[in-house]
């Protein structure tokens, strides 16, 4: 019996210690971890599809102005599951490996874009050209004077492919429409 | 001044009282994790007690369900102050993914002051004893509230005829 306990004993003592130095030493986490979502502000294109799969409804989407898109993620409620990652056709979205995001502040844990957007020449909405180039080109040459609704000029009107929305002659295009799930909390 | 007085007063030891307001149970076994001698979390004094009347601090996790929202308000009323109330979890500090379902009132924030938040779900059990840490002052904060925005029309214009005057001067300083 006396020994088992030594056997016992030295058992623990082989074990030597486990516990982690941590949070004195950093200790990261396996890779494929999915940490708080990290935003790259220049891939983006504003189209909201990040929001529509988001099962938290953690990004909404608004339009400010006609070139404004306002992209509000209050991850604070963010269930990590890297779905807005996977859609987001320009990867503009990535989960870093952070997880340190403890604070004593909930207005820290919101990140804010705003999305520069082109408006369609033919219906006044706003849209991102494919290529940043293009982008260019609609953004240098527009005018704003004609008639009080941006239009392009110089390089011809560019349209959102497939727009089959009335030119803004016909009927009054929507302004500043909102895209973001009803019942989001501030 | 109550979270100076905290800051002197539990370096020593703080007593937590874990508390399940509508949790997945995800962020509760985090929680036990935290307690193992892997993680350890009783090197800065930090004890699960079974009654709120022990407790210096509330560990929250879950979204608060209608049903148990009075009940945790009268859990925060029964601790002694200074007390500290930690959200533990997506659910508790913004409501997760239930944030605006019918039954629940959304994060732990609705019902009670929360004076820390730990996101993540569930979070690590490192993110637990980082927030912690926090709380005693011994790690500093990393996450601030970022804004970002694109270059708009005009300083796009500006942005490119500074290049390219920058590209002509460069020519012009580097040429032979
Ligand atoms: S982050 Fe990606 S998915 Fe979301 S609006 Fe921008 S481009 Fe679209
Ligand atoms: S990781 Fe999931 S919950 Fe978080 S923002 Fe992306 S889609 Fe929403
Ligand atoms: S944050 Fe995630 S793991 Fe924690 S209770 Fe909510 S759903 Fe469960």
């Amino acid at each position: 019996m006396f020994l088992s306990k030594l056997r016992e004993a030295w058992i623990c003592l082989k074990a030597g210690q486990v516990t982690l130095p941590y949070p004195f030493e950093p200790h990261d986490p396996a890779p494929g971890f999915r940490g708080k979502i990290s935003v790259d502000p220049d891939l983006c294109f504003g189209c909201g599809g990040c929001a529509n799969v988001c099962p938290a409804g953690v990004i909404e989407i608004q339009d400010l102005d006609q070139y404004t898109r306002a992209l509000t993620f209050r991850w604070s409620r963010c269930t990590y599951c890297g779905r807005c990652a996977d859609v987001c056709p320009e990867q503009a979205i990535a989960m870093s490996p952070l997880y340190e995001t403890a604070t004593d502040r909930a207005d820290d844990m919101v990140l804010r874009l705003e999305v520069f957007m082109g408006p369609c020449g033919r219906c006044g909405r706003c849209f991102s050209p494919a290529h940043p180039l293009e982008r260019m080109m609609v953004t240098g040459f527009r005018d704003d004077t004609v008639g009080g609704r941006p239009e392009a000029r110089s390089v011809g009107p560019l349209e959102v492919a497939g727009c089959l929305r009335p030119p803004p002659g016909l009927a009054a295009a929507g302004e500043g429409r909102a895209h973001a799930p009803e019942g989001g909390q501030p | 001044m109550l979270r100076e007085l905290c800051r002197k007063a539990f370096p020593k030891a703080l007593w937590v009282y874990h508390c399940n307001t509508g949790a997945c149970n995800g962020c509760d076994i985090e929680v036990i994790n935290v307690l193992t001698p892997y993680y350890d979390a009783e090197r800065f004094g930090i004890r699960l007690v079974g009654s709120p009347r022990h407790a210096d601090a509330i560990l929250v996790s879950g979204p608060v369900t209608r049903q148990v929202a009075p009940a945790l308000q009268r859990l925060l009323d029964a601790t002694p102050a200074p007390k500290l109330v930690f959200a533990i979890g997506s659910c508790a500090c913004g409501g997760g993914a239930w944030f605006d379902t019918y039954s629940t009132l959304g994060g732990a924030d609705r019902v009670i002051p929360v004076d820390y938040y730990i996101p993540g779900c569930p979070p690590r059990p490192e993110a637990i004893l980082y927030g912690v840490a926090l709380a005693l002052g011994l790690v500093p904060k990393k996450v601030a509230a970022e804004r970002m925005r694109q270059e708009t029309l005009d300083e796009l214009a500006q942005g490119i005829s500074r290049a390219v005057s920058g590209f002509a001067e460069a020519a012009e300083g580097g040429g032979p």
